[in-house]
């Protein structure tokens, strides 16, 4: 019983970060209708930009607590992803806004491969896996005799926790919020309010992308190793992750993930059980989309509203 | 006021408007009739920047705008309740009114006329909080109204706002328009198929077909026009 909560609970710390990937994916095509699929490797830019802002601004951050040189670390990770992400979506998105969707989708896959073999180049990244460093220091916290949680665990899910919390703000209080909403309900409609689309667009890049940097400083901080292919795999299973909780979601994106994560750690953990090896618990992602797809087209929270003629 | 000049849309080949040219006096109500397919909306869509002119010139308040980005085209106080109303069903009636006062930051202003939009659909009132996609097609076409008013505008066109709506419940809402406009002084460009309430409450009239004006004149007078009643006003 207790080996199951332990899984349970490692599997809502790994969910909890395909949540943060999720959003973007979701955010994105909300106002877009097209699934970025250089997403991935923004939040394998995000891990990488720990890794080299670490090394960079480390030594100067010595003396100072690792709760506040993690914080730096983070938002400025954020803040560049968030810039990346607005010269992805100006550079190659743009240009194509009027053209079919089929065009955006396919240039969405060329920036993926585009930046994740740049990255392989030795000038840039290099090819072959990194360690990435402890930014959090290593700790377990018992909380029964057999049930544990690591002080790093606790950490991504008190941060996810913090930055849904302050997503939930930025889409349902503030103006570029409610400009989001509208925007990815009628387009027309939205600029017809004096809504700058562009600008909403771009702002929304930004946001997702920031998120998925967070993601890759957590996700590697769970598995410290870095490499420029390390965006495809949880990529995959966070777009999964929103296209089940209902492509477009906010809210399904985040539970989508969790429910990704919760039953990709089960089965690792039990497939044995069955005598399944345990990589067979990157496929259950698809089979549960596959799933739930049958039963709910639409995603578990995904609505299919019409507007009344 | 406004001013269109030879203004020609295409979509792809399909050629809409091949030269259209009218007049928007201040504080007045013009109306442009005309049969399906005509041109009415190109025209209105064009004017709100959402298709690009592929000819003539749009002035209005002295400065040219043909083909300005939408936003800096509602930014000068030109909106339009578009064909279909588009409102944005997942939000509440009240986020859909603050997106019409979306540009604006006078948060005292913009809670008053609020308010004033409340007292002329006092529908719209009790369901604030309701999400706009569950309200019925009439209410819809009165927060339509009510959201465009909210951005306070100087010039607003209406597309259609008949079209769906109860007989009785259309008379209300061109007697809130008209109200609207003598109170307010606000200039109204108003698309309608019926022809025969557009001529009633405006005072200019232009008639197209086939994405030309055929017909223009003081509502009074178009509405004799024994043309126009034969293929508008069934008469
Ligand atoms: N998106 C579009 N793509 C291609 N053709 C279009 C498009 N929109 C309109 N048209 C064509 O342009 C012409 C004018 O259409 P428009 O919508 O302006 O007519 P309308 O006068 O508003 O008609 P209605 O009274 O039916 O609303 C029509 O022939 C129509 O088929
Ligand atoms: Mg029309």
């Amino acid at each position: 019983m207790e080996q199951f909560a332990q899984q349970l609970l490692n599997g809502l710390f790994l969910g909890s970060i395909y949540a943060l990937i999720a959003l973007g994916y979701t955010m994105v095509y909300g106002v877009l209708r097209f699934i970025n699929f250089a997403h991935g490797d923004v939040f394998m830019l995000g891990a990488f930009s720990g890794l080299y802002l670490n090394r960079w601004l480390g030594p100067m951050m010595a003396g100072l607590h690792w709760s506040i040189s993690l914080t730096v670390i983070m938002l400025l990770s954020m803040a560049i992803c968030a810039a990346l992400g607005i010269l992805i979506e100006f550079l190659a998105y743009r240009p194509l806004r009027n053209r079919p969707r089929l065009n955006v989708l396919i240039t969405a896959i060329g920036v993926s491969l585009l930046i994740e073999y740049t990255g392989q180049h030795p000038a840039v990244f290099g090819a072959t896996q990194q360690s990435f460093p402890a930014l959090i220091p290593a700790n377990n916290i018992a909380l029964t005799s057999n049930l544990a949680v690591t002080n790093t665990q606790m950490i991504v899910f008190v941060t996810v926790i913090m930055l849904l919390v302050a997503l939930r703000y930025i889409v349902m209080k503030t103006r570029m919020g409610l400009a989001m909403r509208a925007l990815s309900l009628n387009p027309t409609a939205s600029a017809l309010m004096g809504v700058n689309n562009s600008v909403v667009i771009s702002f929304t890049f930004g946001l997702g992308s920031a998120l998925a940097a967070a993601g890759g400083i957590l996700y590697a901080s769970l598995y410290p190793s870095v490499e420029p292919f390390m965006g495809i795999i949880p990529g995959l299973k966070a777009f999964i992750a929103a296209v089940l909780g209902g492509i477009g979601n906010i809210p399904g994106a985040a539970l989508g993930g969790l429910i990704i994560g919760v039953t990709e750690t089960l089965v690792g953990g039990y497939s044995s059980v069955v005598g399944l090896p345990t990589g067979y618990k990157d496929g259950v992602a698809f089979v549960i989309l596959i799933l739930i797809l049958l039963f709910k087209p639409s995603g578990l929270l995904g609505k299919t509203e019409r507007e009344k003629v | 006021m406004l001013e269109v000049s030879n203004l020609e849309v295409s979509y792809g080949s399909i050629r809409a408007l091949h030269g259209v040219s009218l007049k928007v006096p201040e504080k007045s109500i013009v109306t442009l009739i005309g049969a399906n397919g005509a041109g009415k909306s190109s025209t209105l869509r064009a004017l709100s920047g959402l298709i690009k002119a592929r000819a003539g010139t749009v002035v209005y308040g002295g400065e040219e705008i043909t083909n300005l980005a939408p936003h800096k085209i509602v930014a000068r106080g030109l909106c339009q309740v578009p064909e279909g109303r588009m409102i944005f069903p997942n939000l509440t009636i009240d986020e859909n009114l603050r997106m019409g006062a979306f540009l604006r930051r006078d948060a005292k202003a913009i809670a008053a006329d609020m308010d004033y939009a409340f007292t002329i659909f006092p529908r719209l009132l009790e369901r604030r909080k309701q999400l706009a996609g569950t309200m019925s097609g009439g209410e819809q076409q009165m927060l339509a109204i009510a959201r465009a008013l909210l951005s306070k505008p100087k010039f607003l066109m209406l597309d259609e706002p008949s079209l769906g709506i109860a007989p009785l419940l259309v008379k209300s809402i061109f007697e809130k328009i008209v109200e609207i406009n003598r109170t307010t002084g606000l200039t109204i460009l108003l698309v309608e198929q019926n022809a025969n309430l557009a001529l009633e409450v405006s005072n200019y009239a232009y008639v197209l077909e086939t994405g030309k004006v055929i017909l223009e004149g003081p509502s009074v007078e178009v509405k004799a026009n024994p043309q126009v009643q034969a293929a508008y006003l069934g008469i």
